[in-house]
């Protein structure tokens, strides 16, 4: 894949008292992002690399974030999640940005922008304090609703 | 064209009269704020100062005081000589209870094109507000060296 068409849509920086080693550990094991990602566990096998893009342990991780949904796939295209982590004197500043092949509008975009925020709000907090945050999160329904008007069926 | 906007989200596990404290006292701001001080006596329409390390860094008139709900007041960068010259900002946190934690969202608009002020605020808030997530959460505000934010003017 070449990722140099990927533009940025989202972008949500967070600091967090731990070590990169760390932070790349909750971001790459079942385990540990079952915890923060809405129940959904990280199961890529590093090996393989087929999702992973780059893959730079502890400091940059790319990976495809596909949902497993293709009508939307086709229509959006695939979404390119670029994780950077960056000791900062104690702690540690984690970069995660959203990029698309394409335009997107914001409506589309907002399902992301919602999720994002939780979810690295609860990494933060299961790093620092063993316990993840419980998020109940609405359904994103600005996007559903973009997504019906695009005439890509929701489940 | 949107205008340009900052806006962060985060999820605390705190009640929202903590964080409104957190939020209205020096006594917290200065742990997890570069040890600023908020220098106001928050009635709507009196003066705002922010104050790090005994300079003054910006000012700014208390909009709106609605514990523990929503707080406002506008925002003039008074240090660096680029952006003095821009016109004042408005900065809006909203608490909102979320289960047993609080989401609380941050905006500062009103931005005028190409501003420096936007460029600093973008790289700042983030730090400010992961250092007041983990002083509530751990009882440890983070500690991050001013360098590392890249900020011009902040070292």
């Amino acid at each position: 894949m070449n990722i140099d068409h990927f533009k940025p849509a989202t972008v949500y920086t967070i600091y967090i008292a731990s070590t990169p080693e760390k932070v790349w550990q909750a971001l790459t094991t079942a385990e540990f992002s079952r915890k923060y990602f809405f129940g959904n566990a990280v199961e890529v096998d590093l090996k393989i690399g087929g999702a992973y893009v780059e893959c730079d342990p502890p400091r940059k991780l790319t990976v495809t974030f596909n949902v497993n949904w293709p009508a939307l796939i086709e229509k959006l295209g695939p979404t390119l999640v670029t994780y950077e982590i960056e000791p900062v004197g104690d702690v540690v500043r984690l970069t995660m940005t959203e990029a698309h092949d394409r335009p997107l509008s914001d409506d589309i975009l907002s399902g992301g922008r919602q999720g994002w925020p939780a979810i690295l709000s609860s990494l933060k907090s299961l790093l620092e304090t063993g316990e993840p945050l419980v998020i109940k999160m609405a359904p994103p329904q600005r996007m559903l609703e973009a997504l019906k008007k695009m005439g890509i069926a929701t489940p | 064209m949107p205008k340009p906007e900052f806006l962060y989200v985060t999820y605390i596990e705190t009640t929202p009269q903590k964080l409104w404290q957190a939020l209205t006292s020096s006594e917290f701001s200065k742990r997890y704020w570069f040890n600023t001080e908020l220098k106001t006596d928050w009635k709507i329409g009196s003066p705002f100062a922010l104050v790090m390390n005994g300079t003054t860094t910006d000012v700014g008139e208390v909009l709106e005081f609605d514990p523990p709900r929503r707080l406002s007041y506008t925002f003039h960068h008074v240090l660096s000589e680029a952006a003095r010259k821009e016109r004042p900002t408005k900065v809006v946190f909203t608490l909102a209870p979320h289960g047993k934690l609080v989401k609380l969202t941050l905006t500062h608009e009103g931005f005028e094109a190409g501003s420096k002020l936007l460029e600093g605020i973008s790289k700042g808030w983030p730090a400010i507000l992961a250092s007041l997530k983990s002083l509530l959460e751990t009882g440890n505000a983070l500690t991050i060296p001013p360098v590392a934010l890249d900020i011009e003017g902040f070292e």
